[in-house]
C-alpha cells in the first residue's frame, strides 16, 4: 500500500539547515495497523506529513497504492488527499461553526457528492462511531473523545485507502484514549490500513507493528502482539 | 455557483461577525450611493437647462442680413441688402437635407412703440409674419382656435394668433378674443387663435406678448414686398445644420452678389452648436460624477479587501483543515471571491436602493413646486444603464477586492496552516 525508498527531508532554519529525515525505507501492506514512535524531533510528524502529501520530500520515492507521489501540484495533491487519505489530528481540527454531521460530510462535499447522499453517508459513519444522536451538535458541545470520534468518522467518510493519525490520543485522558483506540482497532479489523504517530508506548502496543524513529532514521521495526483496547476499557 | 452549501458557508462566514460585516458593507454602500446621487444630480441639472431650450428644434439655425464687408463685382463694401422670398426657394432647391425653411418678417421688437390697438386699449407687441412651419421649429402651445395655415398664406388672409399677454392687455377679463379684430399699425386683423409659450431663458413674460400673422398678409399689409427679414432653417434629423450652414450661406451670397469669402454679410446663430456645447458640458459633468463616485467606491472596496484579509487570517487553520480534507485551491479561492462579491453586491444594491429612494423623494418635492418656475433643476434621475453600469462596477470590484485575500488564503501551505492556532 505504501512504499517509501531513501526519503530525505531537511528544513531551512535561517542560515543552517536541519536534516530531519535521513533516508527512510519503509513499506506498509494493506490492512496493517502501524504505529510510528519516537521522541520529539525524531521526524515522525514530518514523515506523516509527507505520507499525507501535506509536505513534500527533498529526495527519495513514495508510492501510494502503486502510484508515484512526486511533484504534485496543489490541485492534484488535494484530489489525492481527498480520495486516498483520511486524517485524524491530535487537536481534532473540526470546523467549529459546523455541526458534527456537516463536519463529517465535508470530504464528500469536496468530492462533489450530492447533498442528500452526502448527509446520508455522513450519518452512516457518525452512527458507526456511535454519535448518531449528536449529529446536529456543534463541536464545542462535544467532549474530547466525542470530538475525536467525529474526526474519525470524517476521516472514514471519503472511504480512503489509508488513515493517517497524528497523535490521535494526545489530547485525551487514558480512558478516552483507550475508547478511541478501540474504535481504531475495530476499523482496522474491517481491513483499513492505518498509520498512527504516537509517543505513548501503551497506545503503540495496541497496534500490530511498531516503527521506532530516532534522529531521522528508523532504528527499529517490529511486529508486536496486539493488545486489544477493549480489555482496558 | 448556485449550490446551497456554498451559500450556507458564505452566510455563515458573513453573519459570524455582524457588526464588522455591516461596517465593511457601509464603505461600498456609501460609494455607490454617492455615485448614483451625483449622476442623478447631473442629470437633474441637464434636464433643467434643457427645459430652458423649451421644445425648440435644436437642429436649427437663424439667419439675418448684415452689411457687406467686402467689395465684389463692382459693388462697394458697406452695402446693405435684404433676403428675398425667392431665396427661400433657391436654398430649398440647392441645399438637400433641410427640413424646414421659415422666412419671417417682424414689426416691433425691443422697446418698440405702441403698434397694436383695439378700441381704447393699446400695446407694444412683436408682430411676426410667419409660415406655418415655424410652429414646428419654435413650438408654441395653441390654447384656443388655430395657428396660421397654408390657406391663410395663399389667400393672404389678415388673421392673427395672439399670446396670452396680448389677450390680457387688449381684452377685458372673460372676453373671448376669437373672431374679434385687432388693429396692427392701422390694419385690422381677425384673431383666430391664442397661444401660450413655455418660458424660454427667463423671457417668459415677453414671449407671451407676440402676434403671429400669415407671412404673405404681413408683406402686403405693411409694404414689405419681396423682402424677408429673417429665416429659421432646420435640417433633417440625420443631418447636422452646422455642416449645412456653409452651403446655405453660399446660396445667399451667390444670389446677392456677395464676395464668397465675406464672413460678415450673413448674420447667423447656430442653435445646434450652442446645444452641442451645453451637451458637452453635461457629458463632462457626468464624467466627473463617475470619476468622483468611483473613487469613493474604491475606498469602500479597499475596506472590503482589508476585511477579507483579516477574515482569511482568522480562518487560516480552517482553510488548512479544508485543504487537508481535499479542498482544491480553486474551491478555497472561489469561496473567498464569492464572499467578497456577495458582500459588495448586497451593500451596493442597498446603496442603489437608498439613493434612488432619495431621488424619488426629491422628484416628489419638485413636482409639488410651481411648474412654471425657472429652476435650473428638474427631474433628477438615473436610467437603467447607470444601474447596470453600477452593477458591473460592483461585481468587478468585488472580484478585485477578493483577489488578494483569496491568493493569501492559498499561499500558506496546508501543513503550516494546520499548525497555526
Amino acid at each position: 500500500m505504501i512504499e517509501i525508498k531513501d526519503l530525505h527531508k531537511s528544513y531551512q532554519m535561517g542560515s543552517n539547515s536541519l536534516h530531519v529525515l535521513k533516508g527512510i525505507d519503509f513499506s506498509v501492506k494493506e490492512g496493517e495497523l502501524v504505529s510510528i514512535m519516537g521522541s520529539s524531533g525524531s521526524g515522525k510528524s514530518t514523515l506523516l506529513n509527507i505520507l499525507g502529501m501535506l509536505d513534500e520530500a527533498d529526495s527519495g520515492s513514495y508510492f501510494l497504492d502503486g502510484m508515484p507521489i512526486k511533484n504534485l501540484n496543489e490541485k492534484v495533491a488535494a484530489k489525492y488527499r481527498n480520495k486516498f487519505l483520511g486524517f485524524i489530528f491530535q487537536s481534532f481540527n473540526l470546523i467549529t461553526y459546523k455541526s458534527a454531521l456537516d463536519n463529517v460530510a465535508m470530504p464528500l462535499y469536496y468530492q462533489g457528492v450530492k447533498r442528500k447522499e452526502r448527509l446520508e453517508k455522513a450519518l452512516h459513519y457518525l452512527s458507526k462511531v456511535g454519535l448518531a444522536d449528536w449529529a446536529s451538535h456543534l463541536p464545542n458541545e462535544l467532549s474530547g473523545g466525542q470530538k475525536q470520534r467525529v474526526a474519525i468518522a470524517r476521516a472514514l467518510a471519503s472511504e480512503p485507502k489509508v488513515l493517517l493519525a497524528d497523535e490521535p490520543t494526545g489530547a485525551l485522558d487514558t480512558k478516552t484514549s483507550y475508547e478511541v483506540m478501540e474504535l481504531i482497532q475495530g476499523i482496522n479489523d474491517e481491513g483499513k490500513t492505518i498509520l498512527i504517530v504516537t509517543h505513548e508506548p501503551d497506545i503503540a502496543n495496541m497496534t500490530k507493528r511498531i516503527v521506532n524513529l530516532k534522529d531521522g532514521v528508523i532504528i527499529d521495526d517490529t511486529l508486536v502482539e496486539q493488545v486489544k483496547a477493549v480489555a482496558h476499557v | 455557483m448556485f449550490n446551497r452549501d456554498r451559500w450556507d458557508e458564505i452566510l455563515q462566514a458573513l453573519t459570524a461577525n455582524w457588526f464588522r460585516t455591516v461596517l465593511t458593507a457601509f464603505g461600498v454602500f456609501w460609494g455607490i450611493f454617492i455615485l448614483v446621487i451625483l449622476l442623478a444630480a447631473g442629470k437633474g441639472l441637464e434636464n433643467g437647462v434643457k427645459q430652458g431650450f423649451g421644445d425648440i428644434a435644436t437642429n436649427t439655425m437663424f439667419m439675418w442680413t448684415q452689411t457687406v464687408s467686402k467689395p465684389y463685382k463692382g459693388l462697394p463694401k458697406g452695402r446693405r441688402y435684404n433676403f428675398k422670398i425667392s431665396d427661400v426657394q433657391s436654398i430649398r432647391d440647392q441645399v438637400p437635407g433641410l427640413l424646414y425653411i421659415s422666412p419671417r418678417n417682424q414689426l416691433g421688437g425691443f422697446r418698440g412703440s405702441n403698434n397694436v390697438t383695439r378700441g381704447l386699449n393699446t400695446g407694444a407687441f412683436n408682430v411676426y409674419g410667419d409660415y406655418p412651419e415655424i410652429i414646428k421649429q419654435d413650438p408654441i402651445n395653441i390654447t384656443s382656435g388655430r395657428f396660421v395655415n397654408y390657406g391663410d398664406i395663399e389667400s393672404k388672409r389678415k388673421v392673427a394668433v395672439i399670446g396670452g399677454g396680448v389677450v390680457k392687455e387688449l381684452f377685458t377679463d372673460g372676453e373671448d378674443p376669437i373672431g374679434e379684430y385687432i388693429k396692427i399699425q392701422g390694419v385690422n386683423f381677425m384673431v383666430i387663435g391664442t397661444y401660450s409659450k413655455k418660458s424660454n431663458n427667463g423671457d417668459g413674460e415677453e414671449s407671451q406678448k407676440e402676434i403671429y400673422v400669415p407671412f404673405t398678409a404681413f408683406s402686403q399689409a405693411f409694404n414689405y414686398g419681396e423682402v424677408v427679414g429673417w429665416m429659421a432653417i432646420t435640417a433633417n434629423d440625420d443631418q447636422s445644420i452646422t455642416n449645412l450652414k456653409g452651403d446655405v450661406m453660399d446660396v445667399v451670397k451667390t444670389n446677392h452678389s456677395i464676395h464668397p469669402e465675406d464672413n460678415r454679410a450673413v448674420g447667423n446663430f447656430d442653435l445646434y452648436e450652442e446645444f452641442k456645447k451645453i451637451n458637452g458640458l453635461f457629458i463632462a459633468l457626468q464624467g466627473v460624477a463617475y470619476f468622483v463616485g468611483t473613487l469613493i467606491l474604491l475606498s469602500g472596496i479597499i475596506g472590503i479587501s482589508n476585511i477579507m484579509l483579516i477574515v482569511v487570517k482568522e480562518r487560516t487553520k480552517e482553510i488548512g483543515i479544508r485543504r487537508a480534507l481535499g479542498a482544491s485551491p480553486w474551491a478555497i479561492r472561489g469561496q473567498i471571491l464569492l464572499e467578497s462579491i456577495f458582500l459588495t453586491i448586497i451593500s451596493g444594491m442597498a446603496g442603489i436602493a437608498v439613493s434612488t429612494g432619495i431621488i424619488f423623494a426629491i422628484n416628489k418635492m419638485l413636482e409639488g413646486a410651481p411648474a412654471d418656475n425657472d429652476s435650473m433643476f428638474a427631474n433628477p434621475s438615473v436610467d437603467l444603464t447607470v444601474v447596470f453600469v453600477a452593477l458591473f462596477i460592483l461585481i468587478t470590484s468585488g472580484l478585485l477586492a477578493g483577489l488578494i485575500p483569496a491568493q493569501v488564503a492559498i499561499k500558506t501551505k496546508p501543513i503550516d496552516a494546520l499548525r497555526t492556532e
